[in-house]
C-alpha cells in the first residue's frame, strides 16, 4: 500500500512536470482501438489553482493538438495479452499524434478498462487536534480509513474521498477551515489486478514515455458523458466498449461505484463471424452497416450480401436477411445488458434517487439499443456522447471516444485522491532515517 | 493455430489447392448460425476469441483438419489484387519511433539544422587546412587572384593631373605626390597623398581623387599672398591674410605691390595689418610699412621717417581719427617725427628737433641745446 502511495505520488509529480512543460499525451488503451491525443496546456490558468472547473467547462486551459487512432492488437478484455503488438500499436498512435502536433511528448496519462475493477466504500474518522480542520487533518482522516481486504495481487487504482462529515454535518465538499471536533470521511476505492497495471506500465515504459497518471476508463467516460446535473443528482454511465462494458455510478460529482462486465462489441462481432461463417473483419463491417437489435417485418426481405473470397461461388454468393443478423446480435446485446443489470442490482442502484442511465462507448451505437436497454435497465436511459473537447477532429467525437475525452478532462482536473494529501508524520515508519540513508547509497 | 493466407487466388475452374479445401464440402451446407463451428478460416488474420458460451447442443470444437500433402507453389506467386480485410497499419519500428521522437526534440532539431552543417564545414576546413603546404598554396592562390583583379585595366591609374596650381607649384606638387604611374588604384593611398601635398606652403586646400579614365586628379587651391613679412633675421616671406607663409622672396622689390610688415609675431596679426593698410586711405602713398612692437601693437611707418604709434585696442579707429586730424590740420605734412596715439585721450606729437627749437624760439623760450 505504501509502495503504491509512492508510485501514485510520483505519477502526480510527473503530471505536474507535464503541465509545466505544457504537453501531455492522453492514451486510451482499448480493446479495439488505441487513441492518443496530445494536450497542450495554455492560458493564464495553467499554473495556478482555480476554484471549480474554470471557464469554458475547464477547457480554456488546454487544447488537443494531435490525435491519432489506431487499431489495437493484442488486447483482450481491456487487458494486454500480447505485449509486443500492443507496444507497436501504442507506438503507432503516439507517433501519429506527435506528427500531427509536431511536438514531442514525454508524459502519458493512460486509461484502460480491464483488470476486473472492484469498488469498495471506506470510512474513517479522527478527532481534530484543534477545532479547525487543516489539510493535515484531511490527510489524517484519509489515512485513518481502514483498508479493506482487496485480495492479493490487486492494486488500488483510485482512492477518492467522496464525502466529509464534521460532527453531525455531512455532505461537506471541502472541510478545510471549518470548525468542529470529529472529522470523518467516506472514501471510494477502486482496485484492479496488479498484473494488468504492471503490464500497462511496462508497455508505456517500453515506448519511452513516462506515466503521468492512470485512470479507469469507466470512470473517465462517466466524466465526459454525464452532464453536470446528472453527475450531481446521480446517474450511471455504461461504457460499452469492444472487450468490456464498464459501469460507473456518479452522485454529487463523485464516482461512488464502478464495475465491469467482461463482454462487449467484439463478442457481438465474433458471434456474427461464427454464425455466418465469415471473417471477423467482414463481420465487423456487416455489424456496423446493417446491425440492429429490433427486427421488423421489412428486415425479413432486406437481404445482405455477406460475401467471401473462398473461390467457391456458392459460398461467396451467400446472402442473409437482416432479421437473421439481428437474431444473432440481439441475444448477445441482451446478455450484456442483463449482466449490467445484475451489477446494478448488486450495487443497489435501485436505492439511488435518480436512476438516469447513460449508454456510451462504441458498442452503444448499434441501432435500437436505447429501446432494448430501456426494457432491461429501466426507463430512464439515454444514449450519451462525450463532451466536446477543443481541437479534436470531428470524426473523433463520437461515443467511441467517451473514455478518451473523459481522460482529457481528468488530466486537466483530476479528482483529489488519497495520495494527493500528505500522510501525517506518525504514519511514516520509524526507520525512515535508515531508509533515507539507503536511498542515498543506492543513488550515489 | 494460424495459417498463412494463400498467396495466389486459385482459378475458379481448377480444383482448389489449398488446405481448407478438403473439409469445405462438409461445411457448405445451408448456414445454420448457431450450429456453425469456428471454421478454420484461412483468410482471417486473427480469429476473434471464441465466446465460451455454447449456444446450442452439438457445438463442438473441430480439431484442425488433416492436411493433404500440399503441392509446391508456383515459382513466382502473384500478389493478390485486393484484400477485403482492413489492412493493418504498419507500426513504426522501435528505432524509427525513437528517431522520430529525437527529431521532434527542439534542441536536437536546432543542433541538426544549424550546428551540424557548421560543424561539418568547420571540420572539413580544419582537416584540409591542417597541412602547411596546402595553406601556403591557398594563400598564394588568393593573392594571385587578388592581384589579377587589381591590375585589370579598369582599375589602373596612368596619369597625374594637377589643377589650379601655377607652373612652379605644379612641379613641386608632382614631386611631392611621388607615385609611380601606372599603378592600380587599389594601391594608391589617397589620404596619405593629400596629406603630403597639404604640407606644401603654397597650398591652401587640396583634393585628391581618382577620376574615370585612369586619372589621378589633384585639385589645388593656392594661398594668395597678401603681405610681405620681414623678419628680424632679414629674410622676407610672403604671407597670406591668415599669416600663413606662402613663399620666400629675396627682395622687397619682387613684390612691390604688397605692403610690408615687420617684427616678431607680425604674421599672427596679419588680418589686423591688412585692415590698417586698407584704412590708411590717403596715407597709402606714403606708407612704408607696419612694424609689430612687442608682439602687441602696431607702428605705422611713413616716408620721411614719420612713425604713427597705434594703440593695442582699436588701432583702426585711432588711425581714422588721425587721418581726420591730418585732413583738418594737415598734421602729417608738418615736421612731426612721431604721432603717439597709444593713449586715446591724449594723442602726443614729437616734433623734429629743429622744429621744436623753432617753436620754442617763437614762444620766446631759450633752451640750451646741443647741435646734435
Amino acid at each position: 500500500m505504501t509502495d503504491l502511495y509512492h508510485t501514485q505520488r510520483a505519477m502526480r509529480n510527473m503530471r505536474r512536470a507535464a503541465m509545466q512543460r505544457g504537453v501531455v499525451a492522453i492514451l486510451d488503451i482499448g480493446t479495439s482501438k488505441i487513441a492518443c491525443f496530445i494536450l497542450r496546456f495554455e492560458g493564464a490558468e495553467r499554473l495556478r489553482e482555480v476554484d471549480g472547473v474554470g471557464s469554458m467547462a475547464g477547457q480554456s486551459q488546454f487544447r488537443v493538438i494531435g490525435a491519432k487512432i489506431t487499431q489495437a492488437h493484442g488486447m483482450r478484455y481491456g487487458e494486454i495479452s500480447r505485449m509486443a503488438e500492443v507496444e507497436s500499436a501504442v507506438r503507432t498512435a503516439v507517433q501519429g499524434a506527435q506528427k500531427m502536433a509536431n511536438v514531442r511528448v514525454d508524459h502519458a496519462i493512460v486509461c484502460f478498462s480491464g483488470g476486473n475493477p472492484r469498488s469498495y466504500g471506506l470510512a474513517g474518522e479522527v478527532e481534530l487536534m484543534d477545532s479547525v480542520v487543516t489539510e493535515g487533518d484531511v490527510g489524517r482522516v484519509l489515512a485513518a480509513c481502514e483498508m479493506p481486504d482487496i485480495g492479493t495481487g490487486r492494486e488500488v487504482l483510485h482512492a477518492q474521498p467522496v464525502n466529509f462529515a464534521l460532527d453531525h454535518r455531512t455532505g461537506l465538499g471541502d472541510p478545510r477551515g471549518q470548525i468542529g471536533n470529529r472529522l470523518s470521511c467516506d472514501m471510494h476505492l477502486l482496485s484492479v489486478d496488479a498484473v494488468v497495471v504492471q503490464n500497462i506500465l511496462h508497455c508505456i515504459k517500453r515506448c519511452d514515455l513516462e506515466l503521468a497518471g492512470v485512470a479507469s476508463s469507466a470512470y473517465v467516460s462517466g466524466l465526459s458523458s454525464l452532464v453536470e446535473d446528472e453527475q450531481e443528482l446521480g446517474a450511471a454511465c455504461v461504457d460499452m466498449g469492444a472487450g468490456t462494458t464498464g459501469i460507473s455510478i456518479f452522485i454529487k460529482k463523485h464516482m461512488i461505484y464502478s464495475d465491469c462486465v467482461r463482454m462487449g462489441g467484439d463478442h457481438v462481432t465474433s458471434d456474427i463471424a461464427m454464425g455466418l461463417q465469415i471473417s471477423t473483419a467482414k463481420a465487423e463491417e456487416i455489424k456496423a452497416k446493417h446491425g440492429g437489435v429490433v427486427a421488423t417485418g421489412m428486415d425479413d426481405r432486406d437481404m445482405i450480401e455477406i460475401g467471401g473470397d473462398s473461390g467457391d461461388w456458392e459460398k461467396d454468393r451467400r446472402q442473409v436477411s437482416r432479421a437473421d443478423l439481428i437474431a444473432i446480435i440481439r441475444p448477445r446485446v441482451e446478455e450484456i445488458l442483463e449482466e449490467v443489470r445484475a451489477r446494478f442490482d448488486a450495487a443497489g442502484f435501485d436505492y439511488l434517487r435518480s436512476q438516469q442511465i447513460v449508454l456510451t462507448g462504441g458498442a452503444s451505437q448499434i441501432i435500437g439499443l436505447d429501446g432494448l436497454a430501456a426494457r432491461i435497465l429501466g426507463q430512464r436511459v439515454r444514449l450519451g456522447r462525450p463532451m466536446r473537447i477543443r481541437g479534436v477532429p470531428a470524426d473523433r467525437t463520437g461515443p467511441s471516444f467517451a473514455a478518451t475525452s473523459g481522460l482529457c478532462l481528468f488530466a486537466t482536473h483530476p479528482q483529489d485522491e488519497w495520495w494527493d494529501f500528505d500522510v501525517p508524520a506518525e504514519r511514516y515508519p520509524a526507520r525512515s532515517l535508515r531508509r533515507a540513508m539507503r536511498w542515498f547509497r543506492d543513488n550515489w | 493455430m494460424r495459417e498463412p493466407p494463400p498467396l495466389t487466388a486459385p482459378p475458379l475452374h481448377a480444383p482448389p489447392r489449398h488446405a481448407g479445401a478438403a473439409v469445405r464440402p462438409a461445411l457448405s451446407e445451408p448456414v445454420q448460425p448457431s450450429l456453425a463451428a469456428p471454421a478454420p478460416d484461412l483468410r482471417a488474420q486473427r480469429v476473434a476469441p471464441s465466446v465460451q458460451k455454447p449456444v446450442a447442443a452439438g457445438w463442438t470444437r473441430h480439431a484442425a483438419p488433416e492436411r493433404p500433402p500440399e503441392p509446391q507453389p508456383e515459382p513466382a506467386p502473384k500478389p493478390r489484387q485486393s484484400r477485403p480485410a482492413r489492412r493493418r497499419e504498419v507500426a513504426p519500428s522501435r528505432l524509427a519511433y525513437r528517431m522520430e521522437r529525437l527529431w521532434l526534440t527542439p534542441m536536437f532539431r536546432v543542433a541538426m539544422r544549424y550546428g551540424m552543417p557548421v560543424l561539418l564545414v568547420a571540420l572539413v576546413l580544419a582537416v584540409w587546412l591542417g597541412n602547411d603546404a596546402r595553406r601556403a598554396a591557398m594563400a598564394n592562390q588568393i593573392a594571385e587572384w587578388r592581384l589579377a583583379i587589381e591590375t585589370r585595366p579598369e582599375f589602373m591609374v596612368s596619369m597625374l593631373a594637377v589643377e589650379g596650381a601655377d607652373p612652379a607649384l605644379d612641379a613641386a606638387v608632382r614631386q611631392v605626390v611621388g607615385i609611380e604611374l601606372p599603378q592600380s588604384s587599389f594601391h594608391i593611398d589617397l589620404d596619405a597623398t593629400r596629406a603630403r601635398v597639404a604640407t606644401l606652403d603654397a597650398v591652401k586646400d587640396v583634393q585628391v581623387a581618382v577620376r574615370s579614365g585612369g586619372v589621378l586628379a589633384v585639385t589645388i587651391t593656392e594661398r594668395e599672398p597678401a603681405l610681405i613679412w620681414r623678419q628680424d633675421s632679414g629674410t622676407m616671406a610672403l604671407i597670406d591674410g591668415d599669416g600663413k607663409r606662402v613663399a620666400l622672396i629675396l627682395e622687397r622689390a619682387d613684390r612691390a605691390d604688397l605692403p610690408l610688415v615687420a617684427g616678431d609675431g607680425a604674421n599672427r596679426a596679419a588680418a589686423e595689418a591688412l585692415a590698417l593698410v586698407k584704412a590708411s586711405g590717403p596715407l597709402q602713398k606714403r606708407l612704408r610699412g607696419l612694424v609689430r612692437i612687442g608682439e602687441r601693437r602696431w607702428d605705422m611707418v611713413l616716408d620721411r621717417d614719420q612713425r604713427i604709434q597705434l594703440p593695442q585696442d582699436n588701432p583702426v579707429s585711432a588711425l581714422g581719427r588721425l587721418i581726420a586730424l591730418d585732413q583738418a590740420e594737415d598734421l602729417l605734412a608738418r615736421d612731426v617725427k612721431t604721432v603717439d596715439l597709444r593713449l586715446k585721450t591724449r594723442p602726443t606729437l614729437r616734433l623734429a628737433p629743429q622744429a621744436l627749437a623753432q617753436m620754442r624760439r617763437a614762444q620766446g623760450l631759450e633752451t640750451a641745446e646741443s647741435d646734435l
